[in-house]
């Protein structure tokens, strides 16, 4: 008996997404958890404002192994969750599998910008721009003129932030020195606070003075030992001043949640194709004494080059060489 | 007669276990506030009553019959494979390589190059440690878990390294030509004509090798000359010296079997289900087998029963995840109960029950 009813149940289900009536949308969430403060956390917080603002409920999943990306992809398409939300790159290689199957459910995912199908939306990010502005923030707040970076998983990706914040550094002070350091090779990377103190340990007494931390989860340890040693730290992803409040100098913003939330909330006239989500730097009552009004005109200024176009960034993905720091 | 007969021994408890399993997650769930009842009608219905669920239940099965097989025979010469995550790690290096660099026209030659290329790389990687226990002395508890660390770090190096494609953000090779792909069940399906079935659930024709596995190590342990000298050298190492079995080649020759059928796992993950070696491919399957050999009494079919309820786990596990708000985290508890009492507390359960059973058996 209830076999054939889920096999009518899946019947329902294939010509549900014919019509997509009712589909709540869905968001897939990375092998580092929904709750990394950081990546994962702002897709979440994009989605919650969403359900709050509108009042309605969709579906999430953290995964627990690679074999249940292409499983919750396809599971919550032929369930008829539309649009369905992916956060991270690396769910590039199921997404182009599943997605030619489900033509009628529309795809979103985040760092993905290369694959080029009828039914998906990639969102990308300037993180290098981004960077490059609180790289002008670091500079301006070191004393001793050496800052650090701290890298998660050792990727291209995770290189463009550190380019990017080299090149903002040396833009304000030629003469500076970036130490960049990378937490790991491995997706373990993403969730090791004790390696990430560790790390600022060690770029603190090379003399760093401001730590941006580009590193997930991992970054949690590096602000903790930043506020712990009484120097300055830099978040990512996620506005993360009010870790500790008057000790991170600013965030690097990539909006992640604006991305997810304006996916939810388009539904099924998603737009596809690939598209550039907003980067920018965190300002609120837990920096206002670290940041002066002179500090963020210079950083204004260059946004508003980057903008305009007449000041190019140099984006580390486009030739895997940078001018300004070695890694 | 104080003991059981065997049939209750075997079937009463585990299944005993089991309940008590359940009975403590069923508890865990209404703690957090969701329906035990519902969770579990969520995991068997998105388990056995869809084909895509038996097809992903499958997938994972697969891999827990090679390990649990792999863990069991060691057991019969009372050596405890504990590295069975490091030969399979291994074994996926090797059906890489294979899968690579050879051309291969055809799959069913393919599947036959890999699985030697993951036995070989198995086989050495559980030689090792063989060695320095029959040759040196060296625990073999000690050696193998340590050899799990060196094979993550050796993956690593490949894949962040030489393997990788160049730009690639993933830790993973290439993926494998499609002359190499292995046909799943839902082509198989196809081909007699039921479409829509196992719709692209990973279980693939490895299955079947794990299957043909189950009886190879049958008649190897309870048919063949060598399966008694490993089972007398298990029961009593003196004695079987005594009796002229040489120890130091049956210790090496029963790891290098067990680390073989390890390294095997790996063409059900790596060539069947990724198509390409990825960091993380054993998903703990290595140390699942333990618990396998434990519940199935080391023997294959124990073992074939035992992996089919770890693999319904796992999936249903993988259903609860999507549908429910309970957390990964607790899921994996629970996992871990079914473990803890089928695996590591069985004499507790059996003391108990004997005397019950014995009781009742008296009337």
């Amino acid at each position: 008996m209830s076999f054939i009813k889920s096999i009518l149940g899946s019947a329902a289900a294939v010509a549900l997404t014919a019509t997509a009536v009712l589909a709540d949308p869905a968001i897939i969430f990375d092998l580092g958890g929904k709750f990394d403060k950081s990546f994962n956390e702002a897709a979440f917080k994009g989605a919650e404002r969403w359900a709050d603002e509108t009042g309605g409920s969709f579906r999430e999943v953290e995964l627990q192994s690679e074999a249940q990306r292409e499983q919750a992809l396809r599971r919550f398409a032929e369930a008829g969750n539309n649009p369905i939300v992916m956060a991270g790159f690396a769910f590039a290689d199921a997404l182009s599998k599943v997605a030619p199957d489900y033509p009628d459910t529309k795809f979103a995912v985040i760092d993905v910008n290369w694959l080029d199908m009828p039914n998906v939306r990639g969102i990308g990010f300037n993180e290098h721009e981004g960077s490059y502005l609180v790289g002008m923030l670091a500079a301006q707040a070191s004393k001793t003129g050496t800052v650090g970076f701290v890298g998660g998983m050792d990727i291209p990706l995770i290189r463009r932030f550190g380019c990017g914040y080299a090149q903002g550094v040396k833009a304000v002070n030629p003469n500076a020195t970036v130490i960049a350091n990378m937490t790991g090779t491995t997706p373990a990377a993403w969730n090791d606070p004790v390696k990430g103190s560790e790390l600022t340990k060690a770029q603190i007494s090379q003399g760093a003075d401001v730590v941006f931390a580009a590193a997930g989860g991992t970054g949690v340890g590096v602000l903790q030992t930043a506020a712990d040693e009484g120097i300055l730290s830099i978040g990512v992803d996620s506005n993360q001043n009010y870790l500790h409040s008057g000790k991170v100098l600013t965030s690097m913003l990539k909006r992640v949640d604006i991305a997810v939330y304006e996916a939810f909330k388009s539904g099924n006239n998603l737009e596809t194709g690939n598209f550039t989500g907003a980067v920018g730097y965190a300002m609120d009552e837990h920096n206002a004494s670290l940041v002066t009004a002179g500090m963020q005109a210079k950083v204004e200024k260059a946004l508003a080059s980057i903008t305009s176009g007449a000041l190019s960034v140099h984006n580390y993905t486009d030739d895997e060489t940078c001018p300004a720091v070695s890694f | 007669m104080d003991v059981m007969p065997k049939w209750a021994d075997v079937v009463l408890v585990p299944l005993f276990s089991l309940v008590l399993a359940a009975f403590l997650s069923a508890l865990l769930i209404l703690a957090i506030g969701e329906s035990p009842g519902e969770a579990l009608k969520l995991m068997v219905q998105g388990t056995l009553l869809r084909s895509a669920g038996w097809g992903y239940m499958l997938y994972y099965t697969t891999n827990f019959i090679f390990t649990g097989l792999a863990v069991s025979i060691a057991f019969h010469a009372s050596l405890f494979n504990i590295g069975g995550e490091g030969q399979a790690m291994m074994g996926g290096l090797g059906v890489s390589l294979v899968c690579l660099f050879i051309p291969w026209p055809h799959w069913s030659l393919a599947i036959v190059g890999a699985s030697v290329g993951a036995a070989v790389f198995g086989m050495i990687w559980a030689g090792l440690p063989a060695y320095l226990q029959a040759k040196r002395g060296s625990h073999i508890v000690i050696t193998t878990i340590m050899f799990n660390f060196i094979a993550a770090g050796v993956l690593n190096f490949f894949l962040v390294g030489a393997l990788k494609p160049k730009g690639s953000m993933d830790p993973a090779t290439a993926n494998f030509p499609a002359s190499t792909h292995l046909p799943t069940f839902e082509d198989m399906a196809q081909l007699l004509g039921f479409e829509k079935m196992f719709r692209s659930a990973p279980a693939n024709v490895s299955f079947f090798i794990a299957l043909l596995a189950c009886v190879a190590v049958w008649y190897l342990i309870w048919r063949s000359p060598l399966g008694y000298e490993i089972r007398a050298l298990g029961k009593s190492g003196p004695a079987a010296r005594y009796a002229g079995v040489g120890s130091v080649k049956i210790i090496m020759i029963t790891m290098m079997i067990s680390g073989a059928l390890c390294g095997l796992m790996a063409i059900n993950t790596t060539q069947g289900e990724s198509e390409r070696l990825i960091l993380n491919f054993t998903e703990g399957a290595g140390f699942i087998g333990i618990a396998v050999a434990l519940m199935g009494r080391s023997h294959p079919l124990g073992v074939l029963l035992a992996a089919l309820l770890f693999g319904f786990l796992y999936q249903g596990g993988a259903e609860l995840a999507l549908w429910t708000k309970i957390p990964r985290e607790l899921i994996i508890v629970i996992q871990a109960l079914v473990i803890l009492f089928t695996g590591a507390l069985t004499m507790m359960v059996r003391a108990p029950l004997e005397r019950l059973f014995l009781a009742a058996w008296r009337g």
